[in-house]
């Protein structure tokens, strides 16, 4: 089994590693694209802002790596929003693995949504043994609407994907990598997948 | 629905999680990972950790202990403590830090809080706050509540969540180690002028306080230590108390 970490400018890549460690993952995290291909699993990580980010994937044409990529993919987060068509945030094109837009929420609450919230309408293979109802933690002022490819929901203001799947495509706007035993089962089922 | 969030905080001193009440009596309670791993299993949503080391050479013992805490923590934590400039904040982040906490060094450079956020987003960024309610309002104190500042504890949050602060942790000293509950007033107003979490500190002494912080005092997180640190309080006591009084806890 092998496993690389998609190496970019994001912010959560060591805390990605640090997981997939206590499950006894040893990941290569590398932006080398024969090794991204080869690997078994690659995991697209994200934290930051949508336009310089996509504006890095882009000159190394790494969003076109990624949306040709046959093997199972996690997209976190930020990752989730950048396999979208478009986002509001600062008008951006995005990877277009989904055919959604991401908008921010509205200011009817504290944005970003920060802390721990609850999934439901699971489906899907990364949701085996993954009750309605449990918490994992989340960190986002931007979210993708409820769609074909939502595979779990939650509530903050309103309805939003909280996962996503399409063909081998997964997605988490949440981390699972900070989400405590929950996000620990989520990534022991991406891997197995 | 977002869940009220629970925070130990753990002071470090030269790498070891230390208790001091008002900064004074300095005892140690233990390994900061092994602490807040036992945290972490018992159902703590966020750990906090401030390092109270003065001394240059031994921040890379931080850095350092930062890698280790984030290699074996499979929650959010934030670090605190000797943030001056924007490259402290970037080490504690490569270190893997999920934010960090900066409170004077946020008073005496204000531009800290945009230069942080800007550059690597307002989530990594809690600005803390140390107030004291005196007669003519709630007067800023820094360097660990030593020094009252010309600032007044509203007009900075408000000015803080401006410049991109993501969340405020307010700590009223007059509440702080007294175990007579949070200041609810000051943090209901914290929460009804800002539009971004309000973490109270300062206070805790029992379950009951943390019912009145959330239902009354509207905050989204509260923070203590020394009822953790001693288990006079253990967190899933606290959380099943919360749950009856229909707190919403993870």
């Amino acid at each position: 089994m092998t496993v690389s970490i998609i190496k970019y400018n994001a912010g959560n890549i060591r805390s990605v590693d640090f997981a997939l460690r206590r499950m006894g993952v040893i990941a290569e995290i590398t932006d080398d694209p024969t090794v991204i291909r080869a690997s078994d699993k690659v995991i697209f990580p994200g934290v930051g802002e949508a336009a310089s980010t996509m504006k890095y994937l882009q000159e190394r044409s790494m969003d076109q790596l990624l949306k040709g990529l046959s093997q199972p993919v996690l997209g976190i987060c930020l990752g989730q929003q950048l396999m979208c068509d478009w986002s509001e945030e600062r008008d951006t094109n995005c990877i277009g693995i989904f055919n959604q837009t991401v908008k921010k929420f509205p200011p009817l609450d504290n944005v970003p949504h920060m802390g721990w919230n609850q999934l439901e309408n699971l489906t899907g293979d990364l949701f085996k043994g993954i009750d309605s109802g449990e918490y994992v933690y989340f960190v986002h002022s931007y979210y993708v609407p409820v769609g074909k490819d939502t595979a779990a929901e939650s509530n903050y203001i309103l309805n939003f994907s909280a996962s996503m799947q399409k063909d081998n495509f997964f997605a988490t706007q949440f981390h699972p990598e900070k989400s405590g035993d929950t996000g620990l089962r989520i990534l022991k089922n991406f891997i197995a997948l | 629905m977002l869940a009220k969030r629970i925070i130990p905080c753990l002071d470090i001193r030269n790498g070891k999680t230390v208790k001091g009440i008002n900064f004074l009596d300095i005892q140690e309670v233990g390994d900061p990972v092994e602490l807040g791993a036992k945290y972490a299993s018992d159902g703590a949503d966020e750990l906090v950790y401030l390092d109270i080391t003065a001394t240059h050479e031994k921040r890379k013992l931080f850095s350092d202990l930062v890698t280790r805490i984030a290699a074996n923590l499979n929650i959010p934590f934030s670090v605190g403590g000797g943030i001056n400039e924007l490259k402290d904040a970037d080490i504690l982040l490569s270190a893997g830090a999920d934010k960090v906490s900066i409170n004077s060094s946020a008073v005496r450079n204000p531009n800290l809080i945009d230069n942080i956020s800007g550059s690597f987003g307002n989530q990594f960024v809690i600005v803390a706050i140390d107030a004291k309610l005196e007669k003519d309002g709630w007067r800023v104190y820094i360097n660990g509540g030593r020094i009252p500042v010309e600032k007044e504890l509203f007009s900075w949050a408000k000015e803080a969540e401006n410049r991109g602060a993501g969340e405020i942790l307010f700590t009223s000293m007059n509440h702080d180690g007294t175990k007579n509950g949070f200041a609810v007033e000051a943090l209901r107003k914290l929460s009804e002028i800002l539009s971004i979490p309000v973490i109270a500190s300062g206070g805790a002494g029992k379950e009951e306080h943390f019912v009145d912080v959330f239902n009354n005092g509207k905050a989204d997180a509260a923070l203590a230590a020394s009822i953790f640190h001693y288990n006079e309080i253990p967190i899933p006591r606290l959380k099943k108390y919360l749950i009856e009084n229909n707190i919403n806890v993870r």
